[in-house]
């Protein structure tokens, strides 16, 4: 399964769900960032050292370091939100 | 179409006043004034809505606002008088959720449940409203008393948003207020339903989120039931049972000890809650319920059985789908091509491979160049009158009145001249810093800086948010201390706290910006040295971060051992900065707060210094004796005794310490026609007249190099160091945070002056 880490550009991911791995506070912090099931998320900005990487989450511009994108399940197609 | 602002402007309001309802009260602020309270107001939201925004205008008061998440990290409380009452406003930390057990999350969810408060303001970002909706869908879970403050219109409405306010009312049950806070707009209405509200003129009927109908919300129902059997005076019931399936600790712990019971007894505890006080007064109640609570815990055991393990999951995911469907139906995009344009094209250049640290490293140049070089004029023209024009005019009054040469030394040589000179050297290097930084702050290009330099504070073992409060540092160590409340966890808290001495504050840019012109600036032509020194002194504070990261990895890799943490940060949109408003603000707020500092501390070591010079054993004054016992172990360092006793008397404000050189340095060295007798500290008029001295005290380059080195790298001063205790309660921690730097500052002097010697 793809994990959110390997989103790119002009393409679209929809969560399915956390790795039951993130539990306790890092998993409450993402839930309540808007990284439920079915979100849909995309690639806001790249970092000039690679990590962390911007999403579109729920109208907010966030930023995960690969740790926590890495835990988190996803379906990806192309596409672009806005 | 009319749009939203204008709607705000006139045109709707003018109905709204026709209304029966409508009263045209006028807004008193109070400030701190709190006595006699008619209603309390809690006003929550997400992190960076604008709740401060809205606190500051409605109380007069001057809570710290700026683009960044987290700013309040305190509960910060004032008043307002409106259509005849007075209403108390508790501005609660920002809180993405009240389920997360976050610290800051808990302070803003007990006093909504605990405090009972008349009324709940919630701030709601107009341009992230399905994200907001979220904290909004479970607070109406347990309070109906609520206001919705939609904040930020104007930013929707520039991003292309169009928000039909009637359906999100309608939605929510509860009434909801287009604001721009910035700009004071929309808060006459505001006001009216924060009223009507608190009075219960205005019925609300909150929307409540349905949890469909599995096993959940049979669960749930059957919690209910048996808590409202028991305590039928229980409001609130079926959040309670969410929380008692979810296995909230606290909430279990509360119930247990009777802390919510108590509660629903007591009708006069409406604001601070204090547990012990209400147990001590007769209302701890829960012995009687002791086995009907028991019964409940152990049910709730039993049916959390039947519910999936991702039952928290689920509970997250109904609130986002019922904040989504809600969002859905007020929102609209006319112009879809104009959302998020520009700050997407801002962000980026500035988080750009190519242009991100260049772009990073010159804006931090900039504002050190425009602080360089603009304070130097006014520096000159306030020491011009301060200690060129005053103290004469004090001395002539204190001779006249016949004053004892003690009293007129130690008051006008030493108190007054020291303070002369802190505020001439500080005030205006400070008045041109921190509007500067307030801009970029407001824009909101802080957390940007944030994003582009996590992943080496992460290879440091440390928290990507220490990137802005590192940046606080800058201006004043103790402002950035007191940042690092928004880095959850303790760890890498820890280490933001000791690292942030190694940004080089304020207090300490006159002793850069004073050396690198006379000595590295000397070095090179003329026309080249304002370029050259500016470049020293950029290189110090370059290394400051450099140290930053070092020290961070190596507290991480021994005393300090542990993971990274989990790391989010929000990049908020960008806010165009209000210029005029930053200006003042930041003068009253912050510049003349940490300038206020500077005297209080600078009275008592201007006397200081005055009584070793002045107080002599067989002729020889106190420091001179000083000076000499520590002058050998100084040449060790590339430095001399001069500068290390300077050091010692400037523990409580670094910015003491180029005057307390100078002067000594003229004591002892004793050259003729410059000063004014021993312990008074002087402006010098020329630069030249500043060389002569240096070399007659024996100065060489090494001894400027090492002295800009040792003054980044040595103990924070020791209101820092204050904040640091009060931060960490701890001894141990606020040791550390003062001998490391000051080892480290001597170990890399004396490695300098050995080398240099080699030459």
């Amino acid at each position: 399964m793809s994990t959110l880490s390997d989103l790119r550009k002009e393409q679209i991911a929809t969560v399915i769900k956390l790795d039951d791995s993130c539990q306790g506070y890092e998993r409450f912090r993402l839930l309540d960032l808007g990284v439920v099931p079915g979100t849909e998320i995309q690639v806001a900005l790249n970092n000039p050292l690679k990590d962390p990487v911007a999403y579109w989450i729920r109208g907010a511009v966030i930023a995960l370091r690969k740790e926590q994108s890495d835990k988190i399940f996803v379906d990806i197609k192309d596409g672009d939100l806005n | 179409m009319e749009t939203l602002t204008e709607n705000i402007k006139s045109k709707r309001n003018a109905g709204c006043e026709t209304c029966p309802q409508f009263r045209d009260g006028h807004l008193r602020k109070l400030g701190i004034n709190l006595s006699k309270v008619d209603y309390v107001v809690a006003l929550a939201g997400n992190p960076n809505v604008g709740k401060s925004t809205v606190f500051n205008a409605l109380t007069g008061l001057n809570q710290h606002t700026g683009n960044w998440p987290g700013k309040t990290v305190t509960r910060a409380e004032g008043g307002f008088h409106f259509a005849d009452s007075n209403f108390k406003m508790v501005d609660l930390p920002g809180a993405y959720s009240l389920i997360s057990k976050s610290a800051d999350e808990e302070i803003a969810r007990n006093f909504i449940l605990f405090g009972q408060p008349d009324v709940t303001l919630i701030v709601v970002d107009a341009t992230r409203l399905e994200r907001n909706l979220n904290l909004v869908l479970q607070i109406l879970e347990i309070t109906d008393k609520v206001v919705v403050c939609l904040n930020l219109v104007d930013e929707s409405e520039r991003a292309g948003i169009e928000l039909n306010i009637r359906s999100l009312s309608r939605d929510l049950g509860v009434p909801v207020i287009a604001t721009v806070a910035r700009y004071k707009k929309g808060l006459k209405e505001l006001l009216n339903a924060i009223d009507q509200v608190a009075t219960g003129e205005f019925k609300t009927s909150p929307k409540v989120t349905s949890y469909g109908n599995g096993n959940f919300s049979h669960a749930i129902e059957s919690v209910c039931l048996q808590l409202n059997n028991i305590f039928p005076n229980l409001e609130n019931t079926s959040w309670l049972a969410e929380r008692l399936l979810d296995e909230d600790e606290d909430i279990i712990e509360s119930l247990k000890s009777g802390e919510l019971l108590d509660h629903v007894q007591s009708e006069e505890a409406y604001s601070q809650y204090d547990a012990e006080k209400l147990r001590k007064d007769g209302y701890n109640i829960n012995y009687k319920y002791e086995n009907e609570i028991i019964e409940i815990l152990a049910r709730t055991v039993v049916l959390r059985k039947n519910l999936s393990a991702n039952f928290h999951d689920e509970l997250v995911e109904s609130h986002f789908s019922e904040a989504a469907k809600i969002a859905r139906r007020c929102i609209t995009y006319p112009d879809k091509k104009k959302r998020f344009y520009i700050d997407q094209y801002i962000d980026q250049i500035v988080t750009s491979r190519t242009w991100g640290f260049p772009i990073m490293f010159l804006l931090l140049s900039l504002v050190l160049w425009i602080t360089i070089i603009g304070a130097n004029y006014p520096s000159r023209m306030l020491s011009g009158v301060l200690l060129d024009q005053v103290h004469p005019f004090l001395k002539g009054i204190s001779s006249q009145l016949n004053i004892p040469f003690w009293i007129d030394g130690l008051v006008i040589d030493g108190m007054y001249l020291a303070t002369a000179w802190v505020i001439s050297v500080m005030l205006p290097p400070m008045a041109i810093f921190f509007p500067l930084f307030t801009l970029l702050e407001d824009f909101g290009y802080l957390p940007r800086v944030a994003f582009n330099l996590d992943m080496l504070f992460k290879k440091a073992g440390a928290h990507g948010k220490q990137a802005l409060t590192m940046s606080m540092g800058f201006g004043c160590n103790a402002a950035g201390i007191i940042a690092t409340r928004i880095i959850d966890s303790p760890r890498e808290r820890l280490i933001a706290i000791i690292t942030n001495n190694f940004a080089l504050c304020n207090g300490r840019w006159p002793t850069q910006i004073l050396i690198a012109s006379l000595f590295i600036g000397g070095l090179v032509p003329a026309y080249l040295g304002g370029l050259i020194s500016a470049a020293a002194v950029i290189f110090v504070a370059v290394l400051g971060i450099f140290l930053t990261f070092i020290v961070s990895w190596a507290l991480s890799k021994t005393v300090l051992k542990g993971e990274a943490s989990s790391f989010s940060l929000e990049l908020p949109p960008y806010r165009p900065p209000r210029i005029w408003f930053t200006i003042y603000n930041s003068l009253i707020d912050r510049t003349l707060f940490v300038l206020w500092r500077a005297i209080v501390f600078a009275l008592p070591a201007g006397a200081l210094i005055w009584l070793v010079s002045n107080i002599h054993i067989q002729d020889i004054s106190l420091a001179a004796y000083m000076v000499e016992w520590m002058n050998p172990f100084g040449l060790l360092l590339g430095l001399n005794g001069i500068i290390l006793l300077a050091y010692i008397v400037a523990i409580p404000a670094n910015e003491i310490v180029i005057p307390t050189i100078l002067m000594l340095t003229v004591l002892l060295s004793g050259i003729p026609g410059i000063g004014e007798g021993a312990g008074v500290m002087f402006e010098l008029d020329s630069s030249n007249d500043l060389m002569k001295l240096f070399d007659a005290g024996g100065w060489t380059l090494l001894t400027a190099v090492n002295l800009m080195i040792f003054s980044l790298i040595h103990n924070p001063c020791s209101t820092t160091l204050y904040t640091i205790y009060k931060e960490t309660r701890s001894v141990k921690w606020t040791a550390i945070s003062g001998l490391l730097p000051l080892v480290m500052g001597l170990v890399v002097t004396f490695i300098i002056a050995q080398i240099w010697n080699l030459f």
